[in-house]
Formats: C-alpha cells, structure tokens, sequence
C-alpha cells in the first residue's frame, strides 16, 4: 500500500516531460522565492528553526510533515500573513526576485498582492460570485471599467475551472456554492489579482476525493503560469501534485529534493520514516 | 430482561439521569413563567388605570361667538382674535344652558364645570374657523379635571359632600348635561397635542414626546459614530497589550457606573464648564450619550468579534489595507449586531430618568420643544414629575404616559428583534 503510492508518485509526477532535461539536480530552474536561516518564534516558542528552502519559478512546491511542525508557519512567511498574529517574530531572509519581503521599505499590501493565498478552510465572501473574483482587481484599481472588470473575472474563473458552472449565476452569494466550487472560487479570487506566487494552505483538507482531485488538476493547470507552494497533510496529494517537495520537523526543515526523490530515496531517515507511514 | 434495558442499576441511574433533565426544564419554564406573569401584570395594570387618560370628560355648549366680545379690533385678524373676551362669552353661554341659575356664588360654581383651558379652546377654535364669527355653533369642550373624575368614578359619588370637590348642586347640572347629551366621555386629543400642563385636563405628553426624541437624536449622532469608531478601533487596530486591557478594563467599568453619576458629570461639565443651556435636550442628549457610549462600544465589539477571522484573512490576503479589510467586509458583516445594540442602547437612554434630573430637564415645561437648546423634559421625567402631582387626575395621566413610554421602548425593542432575525448570517 504505501509503496503503491510512492510508485504512482512517480508515475504521476505532474510535468515530468516539461521539467527541462538534467532538471535532476533540481538548480536549474529559476528560483522565485529564497529563504534563508529562517527563524520564527511565537512569544518564547521557537516555531521555525533555520529553515533554507528555495521556491522555483512555476513549480509545484509542496510542503508535508506532521501536525505542528512549522510548515503552515513557514507559508505565512511567505506572504507575510503572520504581522497579525501577535507576538510573533521572524528573523533570516526571504526573498521574492531577490527583494527581502521583510524589508522596511516592503508594503505588504502590495506584497499580498504579488504572492497571493487560498486557506485551508474556502473562505469566500459573502457577496456575488462576481464580487468575489471582482474584490482584488477592484482595490488594486487593476481595471478601467466594467468590460474589463467582465473580462477579468471571466478568464480568473476559466483558469479556476468554474467559470462554466458558475456563469449564469454569477449574481447568486459565494456561500451557495458546494465546498469544492467554493475553494474554487478563492481560488480564482487569489488570481484575479496575477499574483505571481500562489500559496496554498492545505486546500482540500476541507472537500470530499472528488473536489480534491479537481482541485488538484487545477494545481497542474496554475503551475503553467503561476509559481505555487501548497502545505499539505496528504502524501498522496504532495506526490501527484509537487515537483519539489520540502519534509518539515519540529520546526526544521529536514530535508528538500524533488518530489521523486523525496518519496523513492530520500537522504534522511526521518523523511523516510514519515514517508513510508511509520510516523507522522 | 433484555439487554437494551440494561441491568436493573443501570436503569436506576438512567431514570436519576432523565429526573434530572426534567427537572431542569420545569426550572426553565417556571423561571420564563414567572418573568412572563410580572410583564403581563405590569401591563394589565398600566392599561387599567391608564387607558382612561385617552378620555376626557367634555360638555357640549351652544356658544353665541359675539364679535363685539371675540373680535375687539372687527378686523378678524389674528391678534384681534387673539384678544377676545372668550371667558365673558362662555359665561353667556353657561348661562344661556343654565337659565335658573341666577345666585353668583351658584355662577362660579357652574363656571368651574368646565376646564381653565376652555377658554383658550375656543380661541384656538375661533383662529381655525374666523367664518363663526357672529354665529352659534355647538362646540365640545373640556371638563374641569373634578368633573372627569367624577364621570369617570374614580371619586365614590357617596361621600358625603363636603369630601369631595364635585356639590350636589354640581352633581345635579352634570346630571341634566349628561341627560341631554351633553356630557360625554370624548377622546382626549389636549393628551397628546399639549405640553405639560397645572391643569389635569390640559396637560399633555406631545412636549415630553418631543423632547424625548430630540434628546435621543442627540444621543444617537453622538454615541453612534464615536461608539463603531471606537470599537472598531480597539477591535480591529490596536496592538493587544497592557494599554489594550486597561482601556477595555475601564470601558467596562463605565458600563457598570450608575447613571445619575453621568448626569452628575453632565452638570460639572456641559452646564457649569461650557454654559449650555440648562434643561436642554442638547445638553440631556450628551450626557446620555456619555451614559450609553460604554455598552455601545460593548455591543459592537461583539458583533464585530463575530465575524470570523477567516473573512479578514481571505481580504488581507488579496492585498486588502487594514481599513478596507474593515470597512469593506467587517462591517458591513457586523452591521446587523450593532444596529441592535445600539436599538437597545438608545431603548435605554429613552427610559433614563436619573441623569436628566442632574441638568435640569426636571423643570415644569409648558411649551412643546422647537429646538434641542429650547428648555424641554422627557417622557420618563415627565411621570415623575406627575406622579408627584397632588391632584388625582394626574394619577390616570401618570399611567397613561407610561403606557406611551412602554409602547415606544417595545417597538424599538421589537424593532432590533427583527432587524437581528431579518439580516440572517451567511456564512
């Protein structure tokens, strides 16, 4: 059972062909996101310990490891979603196109909008379908007027797999879609507003195999224009989706390699032990 | 014994288990009942004794408008008018009614039938309809406040005379009128068109009514946005810390400060610091806005607590500023708990009595309020100052006006109710 699915992992690794050749050593793609020496602490507690994990450029990244092993936290860095969480500290660096992200001249609202997130939980807002996807382009003033707006929301849920279920009835409230449209629909949210990087939170911990698998093939589809880091629980989901895949513990980040490698031969005893299920 | 029942212990601490729960519930429905009972009794009782404030005791004359005496200027102007002789031409009216009645000490007795105000009445009667002018017409008009009484019974008609403020002879002319038809109990419209007033018959709540609602019109443009403005502030902005907790500490403490304090604090500061002017629904309306800022910064707090940190964060994420995460998605979302707080909260500041007492809003006030600096008193204030009348007549209009009191604090109580249950929550 569990070697079944390391096999599939590597059947199925998303874009193997359009990896470039020699992709092996996994340097040659660009790198989007850098981080290094980060150090997270929530008051005393240190969440993150000296985490270096670069993010390429149009890649799946995923993220695994157990409960509470910093991964979540380490997204958040990302996009800088933990300012508000109080009494929380971050040291080291992390880069986006070699910018520290935590650099005093940053604005995170515009850094928000260049790496984007979709949560664990879909979190649409009660408004229109259309005002959902709307909202981002809206404040970012990313349109000029209401064709454009049409248009941007339309090709946001086309790439988001929605726009046909969703078309005529784009004045109907997010909150009636089923938890899979509605994951869809932050989805298309997030990308309505080009983010250059899309985080994503363990975003089919909430929907039934079947919104999952959808959600995952959308995964594949974004990667092609879109840099993405995924936190996941599921190995499964890590290896279907994820090129590169980073194996957090107890606030370290044990070990980082391409997916395959990660799932088939990995360096470390405790990513194999994760891996093959005896802890986790 | 089938194994579903259990073994016979195991029924015995079922049973004590189910006991438990239903006797729980009889706690809960003898607790509602008794909250229930006591509403309905205050209500019962107020409309007992208050709904014959809405009647009045009127008599029906034939008044001759003399214009020699009602129109001293023969030029129908109002000022003319205004200075017309109407109590000469209610005598004669009187005595036209009454012909027998020749002894003057019998004439005043027969004058005192009617209210004070009668002849203010008829002025502003005669203002409406200058064309009666040299014609009689049959007008109704008020009863003194003894006569009502009387009518209405609340005085036994066997006391002996001397006990009561109604003579025989009296009596025996009421008797006639009523015969005749011309004494009725009538719907009392000086109730709600005057202000306060000595005279029972005359006095009316509409100058209360409006002082009320001046009064709480300040309230509201005070305490509303400068309570959502703070709440939002300490809910959404500030950086949680010891400075956080001691303000919120402090808001709390305000809630719980007895509100003739405010009222204490209304008159050092709003009358003997800044020299408003006293009796002021301007002045009572700030002072029971410091009064209700605190539970209204209560309410919003909560309602704004429950909306759910995931619909911030899907608003941050997308490059939101911490204002448009607010005013884009938090309030509008918190926007049903805070208008029924601040329903409540105005409900309150509605029947306040307390604080008013501090600026002077206690004052005997005829004139109906055009303006909040124009002296004023409130509804509540408004019973108290009549319940402490010495004439009896006052009683029924104490009830009375509770009753208006109650019916305006269940309407705006129904009202929340229903704004909560109509704004259901979407997600």
């Amino acid at each position: 059972m569990k070697n079944s699915f390391t096999l599939k992992a590597k059947n199925t690794l998303p874009s193997e062909s359009s990896l470039p050749p020699g992709a092996a050593g996994a340097g040659n793609d660009p790198v989007k996101m850098d981080s290094n020496n980060v150090n997270v602490y929530y008051g005393t507690k240190q969440a993150l310990k000296d985490v270096a994990l670069p993010i390429r450029m149009h890649r799946v990244t995923a993220l695994i490891g157990p409960s509470g092993c910093g991964k979540s936290t380490f997204l958040k860095c990302l996009n800088r979603m933990n300012d508000t969480v109080v009494g929380c500290r971050v040291s080291g660096s992390i880069t986006l196109d070699n910018e520290d992200v935590y650099g005093p001249e940053v604005d995170v609202v515009q850094l928000r909008a260049r790496v984007g997130m979709v949560f664990q939980k879909p979190n649409p807002f009660p408004k229109s379908i259309y005002d959902n996807v709307a909202y981002g382009p809206r404040i970012h003033g990313m349109t000029r007027d209401r064709t454009e707006m049409d248009q941007a929301v339309e090709t946001s849920l086309v790439k988001a797999g929605l726009w046909n279920e969703v078309k005529d009835r784009l004045k109907e409230p997010g909150t009636s879609l089923s938890g899979g449209q509605q994951q869809r629909l932050c989805i298309a949210r997030a990308i309505a507003v080009n983010p250059e990087v899309v985080l994503m939170d363990e975003p089919c911990s909430a929907l039934d195999p079947i919104a999952t698998a959808r959600i995952e093939e959308l995964i594949d589809d974004l990667a092609r224009n879109y840099t993405i880091v995924i936190v996941t629980h599921s190995m499964q989901q890590a290896a279907r989706v994820s090129h590169f895949t980073g194996f957090f513990h107890l606030g370290e980040l044990v070990e980082f390699n391409q997916t395959g490698i990660i799932f088939t031969n990995p360096k470390q005893e405790r990513t194999k032990g994760y891996v093959t299920g005896r802890f986790g | 014994m089938s194994p579903l029942k259990g073994t016979p212990a195991q029924q015995k601490h079922l049973a004590k288990r189910h006991a438990a729960s239903r006797r729980f519930r009889w706690y809960g429905i003898a607790g509602l009942g008794i909250a229930l009972s006591t509403l309905l009794l205050l209500l019962a009782t107020m409309t007992f004794k208050g709904y014959t404030a809405f009647f009045q005791a009127r008599i029906q004359l034939t008044i001759p408008f003399e214009k020699p005496l009602l129109d001293p200027d023969g030029n129908l102007s109002q000022d003319s008018l205004g200075r017309g002789d109407y109590r000469a031409v209610l005598k004669n009216a009187l005595n036209h009614a009454f012909p027998e009645v020749n002894n003057r000490n019998d004439k005043l007795k027969l004058n005192k039938l009617l209210s004070d105000g009668a002849p203010s009445q008829l002025q502003t009667l005669l203002k409406d309809h200058p064309e009666w002018l040299s014609t009689s017409q049959e007008i109704w008009l008020s009863a003194s406040d003894d006569v009502d009484m009387w009518v209405k019974g609340v005085v036994p008609r066997d006391l002996p005379e001397q006990a009561r403020h109604i003579s025989d002879k009296q009596a025996q002319w009421l008797a006639s009128l009523e015969e005749n038809g011309r004494l009725q109990l009538r719907f009392n419209s000086p109730f709600f068109l005057n202000g306060d007033s000595r005279n029972p018959e005359m006095a009316g709540i509409l100058g209360a009514i409006k002082g009320s609602v001046l009064t709480l019109l300040i309230t509201f443009l005070v305490s509303f946005p400068l309570g959502v403005a703070t709440a939002v502030y300490l809910e959404e902005f500030v950086v949680k810390g010891r400075w956080s907790d001691f303000v919120e500490v402090n808001i709390n403490n305000l809630a719980a400060v007895p509100s003739i304090v405010f009222g204490l604090l209304g008159l050092a500061l709003y009358l003997n610091l800044l020299h408003l002017p006293r009796s002021a629904p301007l002045v009572g309306g700030l002072t029971l806005a410091m009064m209700t800022l605190p539970t209204l910064v209560i309410a919003t707090r909560a309602s704004l607590k429950s909306v759910p940190e995931a619909i911030r964060d899907g608003a941050r994420a997308l490059g939101a500023s911490p204002l448009q995460v607010v005013l884009h998605h938090v309030l509008p979302l918190a926007a049903p708990g805070m208008l029924t707080g601040t329903i409540i909260s105005m409900a309150r500041a509605l029947g306040e009595t307390a604080p008013l007492l501090m600026i002077g809003m206690v004052a005997f006030i005829m004139d109906i309020p055009g303006s909040v600096t124009d002296p004023a008193t409130v509804l509540p204030v408004q019973i108290f100052l009549w319940a402490d009348s010495p004439e009896r007549a006052f009683l029924e209009k104490t009830a009375g006006a509770t009753l208006v009191l109650l019916i305006f604090l269940i309407t705006m109580n129904a009202l929340a109710v229903y704004i909560r249950n109509r704004v259901e929550r979407r997600w």
